[in-house]
């Protein structure tokens, strides 16, 4: 029989000693929201303590966008179906690139968050600083709105505008609130590279930043096929 | 006063009072202060996104406001503001220009607000309650504003796009809800093949969860008014809780009883007319056990708890006359008249006042530190409650009759043996419009004059009345947070404080137990 005692996680501790810096909140069951990431910390601890609001808030906020996008959407299925002033046109084909971009801004921002885990974990020492990654997804992103921007060149170029036909409509109301939400992302991501910086970062934040920026990929994946489909 | 005139202030009293009195003071007026207490958190999650949701609104406020002081005036489209006439701009005719455009950016500013305070409600339910405070041990009130936030959430989300759709078919010359041919004054416009029924899907889709909005907190304060006053728990909690989420889910399916006469198709009014009868069900229900519950108990009687009664016989009066309409075939006849300003205005409108009344009056020596004076305050009650069945009574009367609403005059023959009825609705409305001055003046007296309030003025049991001092610190409980050993109301037992037990209390009680 094996005899080795494995400690238990040493968690109460950690979390009084993140009292200590803030104000004494007593021993309430979700004291533990306000976990910052110490920058010689062991995450795991972190992680395994209660939720942080934010994480419960980001599934709110996305619930909220989504059904947002679903009026929007049946606003779209209503509006062709009764009508007969309804013209097809094909996408700008940079939307696929856009597509692309956004794609791999996911990517990188997963490599960030993972280097984010590392570096805060307490092996600064040994590797660069991962705001290089967070850099880089943040380019991503302006770079699919700057993309965004030309598909509507594109378009007037064509002689569609916002009020030429429903479906030119339908495309702009839809890039453009898509478009909108990602800057708020590109917000989000803006926070936390100045979080990072100067290592107050909380763990909370940084998932839930990704987990909308995730989500705003998805959302524009799936205007793109209902754009492709119904336009 | 011209007709225009009439329709802008009917217009501008239907938006204030359904967007900024009835959805943010028994919701975020109420649950901003009480709701993180009463879980027994600091405060709510996202501070600043709370305070921002405040000052979003009262900018929307503004921006409504500030629609009385353009050229035409504000809009005069009602506060549902059907397409197309709101969508074509002034050519609409008066107060359709930039007053319509306020109106919609004004909504939509509001929305905002909205899904901000429901974010940090339903993040403050779930993540920042106490050690202790279990789902089921939150009080009723907590429960109702929890649920109120998650069909904020969703119907606020579908009323702002809408809202945006509609300012650029007004702004930009889009065609989402003006259909083709549609010629106004002699003059064709320039819009094509939109759908005037798709801005009232979207809009209606909102719309009847927003009566829940309305009136499902005040449902909670209610309950946990009467529950405070009865010294005994409700004949079911949990059935009490399920029958306000199922009100809150079934909110969504019944939006197209507004549509009966729109021109939809007739299949789909049978489709909605059958979950508005259904819906009736866990409305019956929570009347049921409020009266069940008051059967045999020895209520206290005080002013709130009066305006609780009160709330509980409005709704049902109200309620009554949602049977009628919730008939395809009935609404045709009743759509449009003044049946269904006197149904709404009772079920909705007067009940969820009288709910914030009851809240006032119930919360007031917390908030303050003072108690109000119980003698105005039964005047007040007595005057509003005899007054507006006075005034909102006779509607049903006067819908039947054929009396259409949004006239400014009652010029057709058929409704001039109307009038004097009118003109009883007139002196009773402005009776009891001014008996509320009576509530003005407790309300300030009190809060400068009034008796001081002990910790606990209503021997109550939830995490409210265990507050350090009263009126509470900034961070709700001081250095410590409680912790919770207790369901809510524990009424009726034996314990060192008397019949109750309260939930921070770690004393070991025989508990009555809910579901008996």
């Amino acid at each position: 029989m094996a005899t080795t005692v494995h400690e238990p996680p040493k968690i109460e501790q950690q979390i009084e000693r993140q009292r200590d810096r803030s104000r004494p909140v007593s021993d309430s069951g979700n004291g533990g929201w306000r976990n910052l990431v110490p920058p010689d910390g062991e995450l795991r601890l972190v992680r395994e303590y209660a939720p942080p609001p934010a994480s419960t808030g980001i599934w709110v906020a996305l619930a909220a966008i989504g059904m947002s996008f679903a009026a929007l959407t049946s606003a779209l299925v209503v509006r062709k179906g009764g009508s007969l002033d309804w013209q097809h046109f094909t996408l700008p084909s940079i939307l696929y690139l856009n597509t692309l971009v956004l794609l791999v801004s996911s990517v990188t921002l997963e490599i960030s968050r993972r280097r984010v885990a590392t570096f805060m974990g307490g092996l600064r020492s040994g590797v660069a600083s991962p705001a290089r990654w967070l850099y880089i997804t943040l380019s991503l992103g302006l770079l699919f709105v700057a993309g965004q921007y030309l598909a509507w060149r594109q378009l007037s170029a064509q002689g569609l505008y916002l009020a030429t036909n429903p479906s030119s409509s339908f495309f702009y109301v839809f890039t453009a609130a898509h478009a909108l939400h990602v800057l708020g992302g590109l917000g989000g991501l803006v926070r936390v590279i100045r979080k990072l910086n100067t290592f107050v970062l909380r763990r909370s934040t940084l998932d839930a930043t990704s987990r909308y920026w995730h989500f705003m990929d998805v959302l524009w994946i799936y205007l793109l096929l209902l754009l492709w489909a119904k336009l | 006063m011209t007709p225009e005139y009439y329709l802008q202030l009917m217009t501008m009293h239907a938006t204030i009072m359904v967007f900024f009195v009835l959805t943010t003071a028994p919701f975020a007026g109420f649950g901003n202060y009480f709701l993180p207490i009463q879980v027994g958190a600091e405060d709510m999650p996202f501070p600043r996104f709370n305070m921002m949701s405040f000052w979003v609104t009262f900018v929307g406020f503004l921006v409504l406001v500030a629609s009385f002081f353009v050229s035409d005036g504000p809009t005069l489209g009602g506060w549902t503001q059907y397409a197309p006439l709101s969508a074509v701009g002034a050519v609409g005719g008066p107060g359709e220009g930039t007053g319509v455009v306020l109106w919609a950016a004004s909504i939509a500013i509001f929305c905002v607000g909205q899904l901000l305070g429901s974010l940090n409600f339903i993040t403050t339910t779930l993540d920042m309650r106490t050690r202790g405070m279990s789902l089921w041990r939150l009080p009723l009130s907590a429960w109702a504003w929890f649920i109120t936030s998650c069909m904020g959430l969703t119907a606020f989300a579908v009323l702002m796009p809408g809202c945006i759709l509609l300012i650029l078919d007004h702004v930009a010359g889009t065609s989402f809800f003006v259909p083709s041919n549609l010629v106004i004054n002699d003059q064709l416009q320039p819009h094509s093949g939109g759908s005037t029924l798709l801005w009232q899907h979207l809009f209606w889709f909102f719309g009847h969860p927003e009566v829940y909005i309305a009136i499902v907190p005040g449902m909670g304060i209610v309950s946990h008014v009467l529950i405070t006053n009865m010294r005994k728990p409700m004949l079911s909690h949990r059935v009490l809780v399920y029958s306000m989420a199922a009100l809150a889910v079934l909110s969504y399916m019944v939006y197209g009883h507004h549509m009966f006469v729109s021109g939809m198709n007739p299949v789909s009014s049978l489709a909605f007319s059958f979950p508005t009868l259904i819906i009736t069900i866990p409305s019956t229900i929570i009347v049921l056990i409020w009266l069940g519950s008051l059967y045999g108990s020895k209520l206290r009687i005080n002013t709130a708890s009066l305006f609780a009664l009160g709330f509980i016989s409005m709704f049902i009066s109200g309620g009554v006359s949602g049977f009628f309409l919730a008939q395809p075939s009935l609404d045709i006849m009743l759509h449009a008249t003044y049946f269904v300003v006197g149904h709404f205005h009772m079920v909705m409108g007067v009940a969820a006042m009288f709910g914030i009344f009851a809240g006032t009056y119930f919360w007031f020596p917390k908030m303050f530190g003072r108690m109000m004076n119980e003698t105005l305050g039964k005047f007040h009650f007595w005057l509003s409650f005899v007054g507006t069945y006075a005034i909102f009574m006779p509607f049903h009367y006067l819908g039947m009759a054929g009396n259409v609403r949004r006239y400014q005059a009652f010029a057709p023959d058929y409704m001039q043996p109307l009038v004097p009825l009118h003109r009883f609705i007139t002196v009773a409305a402005l009776l009891t419009g001014a008996s509320q001055l009576i509530f003005v003046y407790n309300l300030i007296h009190s809060r400068f004059w009034g008796e001081p309030a002990t910790d606990n003025p209503w021997q109550g049991t939830s995490l409210e009345w265990s507050t350090p001092t009263t009126p509470p610190p900034h961070n709700n409980f001081g250095d410590k947070l409680p912790e919770v050993y207790h369901d809510p109301y524990q009424y009726g037992v034996e314990s060192s404080a008397g019949d109750y037990v309260m939930q921070v209390s770690p004393e070991r009680v025989k508990t009555v137990s809910e579901e008996a």
